[in-house]
């Protein structure tokens, strides 16, 4: 039995379905993340979570006990919350210990647990500070250590990183990931954003308008979207759709606009006639300035239109003469040059059926 | 220092003008009245010549001896202390529910409560306390019902007027606007994220606002305190109108010296008491806010 069971929950706000009917299963120890972007009910499923609000349907279920009759402050689980809400008139200590001190913590325990908890987030040596004393990384750090003290069954954390610098950000990451496998709590991350999902998550729910639109490992998600959505959400993609004309030995056909027949590897029983979606990631089309050799399975011809100079890499959109766009991804490092071609520059772009993905909806 | 900045003149012109009437108005009135607390009383009231008779400066210690001298002075003032303290007691336990109300009100009905709040001013002071002599009159409903039921259990009737009761009752009416504003201003600003993560952490609601609210609501509560204390001290047209001959305060008295006794130097000493006692009260009230005592403190607001 999963530690953390949501079962079919719904909650409406008046005519708005924020979340619509949402089962998740999340096991002990897992860093799970609810990935998707503003208003997708990520965040609303999380304060149902916490209990500070209720599902109109379906049942929250902690160790298999119901959840539905106990206030936030009756739940074993805590909250990182984005603003980080650290009491301001209370020291680091303070904070920490504040927990502690409502659990009816013996006090001569309290000091050795607040300290731990610091040492954990290394905070060592900032208990007498006050939260305008610290940094925005310092604070979320105060915010976790004070949520973990108690040692609670689950740990959620809602869009923890957001106020953070990119810098930062990717610091914290790092540190998120090491403390989860030290504490071995499980940890509910929201966010919308995919990078830092894929980063961290073992398994991720990417959700949209109230539901789960996929639930997988990071990898499949990215590399294999089960919807379009999904697969424009997490990171860039080429989605490339049009009629399927072939579906013959896992090779799919879908006629493109302004394209052509665009060939793909896929399992899938849709007959010809019905529409798809060929999801294509722009580092896995291929882009040169002659004609590639052999035969590849998709072959175009284009003009640089625009060119994203990203230093690691430059992002290249190929205009096709009947006007499909196709993004390019090229890794800049290996040539030490800034760039391979200039807006203007004829291209061929192409890739084999594996590279692409097929998406049915 | 830009050019464009404005330069000392331009800084004087704009506040010249409210400072020089704080001085004519304020300061040097206070430095005479200072002064008067030193004269000696005039034969038929105001004060003695500064030079007397024989050409020497008439400046004496005599009024300040007379407060010491006579302890029912000190007693009224004592008494005054007790009733200002109890004012702002009450205040502070009627306008916090009231504020935090108002602070939780949905934000389109906030400012319609804040003026039913401050309508009262909208009428004038000695009417509103004139109409405190109807309330609690002989002729009033309270007072009737309030004696029936003590009639039913056999007990004598009271009347309410010219009574502690009535002095304190409308101390805290006039004053209670000046414990509500700020406290709302104060609480309107509260984080509700802040009680969530309290809640969170296991606070119960009596803990999430003994502990968080609370302590966070202290300046408001210090300035309503000092707002309501400080005039309620000096007091003197409610013990007039609605007390009984027991319920002088230090007001009163000093109203008394100046009017009826016209002994101007014990008038004054008595304002310079009231003054001083005033000031050292708030820089007390200052003192404690900023957490030297040890309280749950406003530290981090304070400094941020």
């Amino acid at each position: 039995m999963a530690l953390l069971e949501i079962q079919n929950v719904t909650r409406r706000f008046g005519d708005f379905t924020a979340v619509g009917g949402v089962s998740l299963a999340i096991e002990a120890g897992e860093f799970f993340t609810l990935l998707g972007p503003s208003g997708c009910g990520k965040t609303t499923l999380l304060r149902m979570i916490a209990g500070f609000d209720l599902p109109d349907a379906g049942r929250i279920l902690l160790d298999g006990v119901d959840l539905a009759d106990r206030p936030p402050e009756e739940r074993p689980v805590r909250t990182v919350f984005q603003s980080y809400a650290l009491f301001p008139h209370m020291t680091v200590e303070g904070n920490v210990a504040f927990p502690l001190k409502m659990a009816k913590t013996p006090p001569g325990q309290i000091a050795a647990k607040v300290a731990e908890a610091l040492e954990d987030v290394r905070l060592t040596g900032f208990g007498k500070r006050y939260p305008h004393e610290l940094s925005g990384g310092q604070k979320q750090r105060v915010a976790i250590a004070r949520a973990l003290v108690t040692h609670p069954t689950v740990l959620l954390l809602d869009e923890p990183l957001a106020a953070l610098d990119a810098k930062l950000r990717e610091d914290m990451q790092l540190e998120l990931i090491n403390l989860q496998k030290e504490v071995g709590i499980t940890f509910v991350y929201v966010t919308h954003d995919q990078t830092e999902a894929l980063a961290l998550s073992h398994r991720i729910a990417v959700m949209n308008a109230g539901r789960v639109e996929q639930l997988d490992e990071p990898s499949r998600i990215y590399g294999f979207p089960r919807t379009r959505f999904v697969a424009d959400f997490i990171g860039h993609c080429n989605l490339l759709a049009g009629p399927i004309t072939a579906n013959d030995q896992g090779i799919v056909t879908v006629d493109v606009a302004g394209l052509g027949p665009v060939r793909v590897a896929a399992n899938t029983t849709l007959a010809p006639g019905r529409p798809g979606t060929v999801a294509l990631r722009p580092e896995k089309a291929r882009i040169e300035a002659s004609a590639p050799a052999g035969t590849p399975d998709n072959h175009y011809r284009g003009t640089v239109s625009d060119l994203l100079y990203m230093g690691d890499v430059t992002v290249y959109i190929v205009d096709t003469p009947g006007g499909q766009k196709i993004e390019a991804l090229l890794a800049n490092s290996a040539s030490g040059r800034a760039k391979f071609f200039e807006v203007g520059d004829p291209v061929e772009v192409s890739w084999p059926v594996a590279a692409g993905h097929f998406v049915e909806e | 220092m830009a050019s464009r900045a404005p330069g000392r003149w331009g800084k004087w012109l704009v506040s010249g003008p409210p400072l020089l009437y704080l001085l004519i108005f304020f300061a040097v009135p206070t430095l005479i009245m200072a002064l008067a607390s030193f004269r000696t009383p005039g034969e038929f009231g105001g004060l003695a010549p500064l030079i007397d008779d024989t050409g020497a400066l008439d400046l004496n210690v005599e009024s300040y001896a007379r407060f010491v001298a006579e302890p029912v002075y000190a007693q009224v003032f004592l008494k005054s202390v007790w009733y200002a303290l109890l004012t702002t007691l009450a205040c502070l336990a009627l306008a916090y529910p009231l504020a935090a109300l108002i602070a939780r009100s949905p934000k389109k009905y906030r400012n319609l409560l804040l003026l039913l709040v401050i309508l009262p001013f909208w009428s004038n002071f000695l009417i509103r306390i004139y109409a405190w002599m109807i309330i609690l009159g002989p002729q009033a409903a309270l007072v009737r019902s309030v004696n029936g039921i003590l009639g039913a259990f056999g007990m004598a009737p009271v009347s309410l007027l010219f009574s502690s009761f009535a002095v304190l009752a409308c101390l805290v009416y006039v004053h209670l606007p000046f414990m509500v504003l700020p406290l709302y201003a104060n609480l309107e600003k509260h984080d509700q994220a802040l009680l969530d993560a309290a809640q969170d952490l296991g606070a119960s609601a009596w803990q999430r606002f003994w502990r968080i609210t609370f302590p966070l609501s202290l300046p408001g509560v210090y300035a309503g305190a000092a707002l309501v204390f400080i005039p309620a001290l000096g007091m003197f047209a409610i013990p007039d109108i609605l007390g009984g001959p027991e319920d002088s305060l230090i007001g009163n008295v000093i109203k008394q010296q100046f009017l009826e006794a016209r002994d101007w130097p014990f008038g004054s000493v008595l304002s310079i008491v009231l003054t001083v006692a005033a000031l050292l009260l708030a820089g007390l009230a200052a003192w404690v806010g900023r957490g030297n005592l040890g309280t749950p403190s406003s530290a981090g607001e304070s400094r941020a």
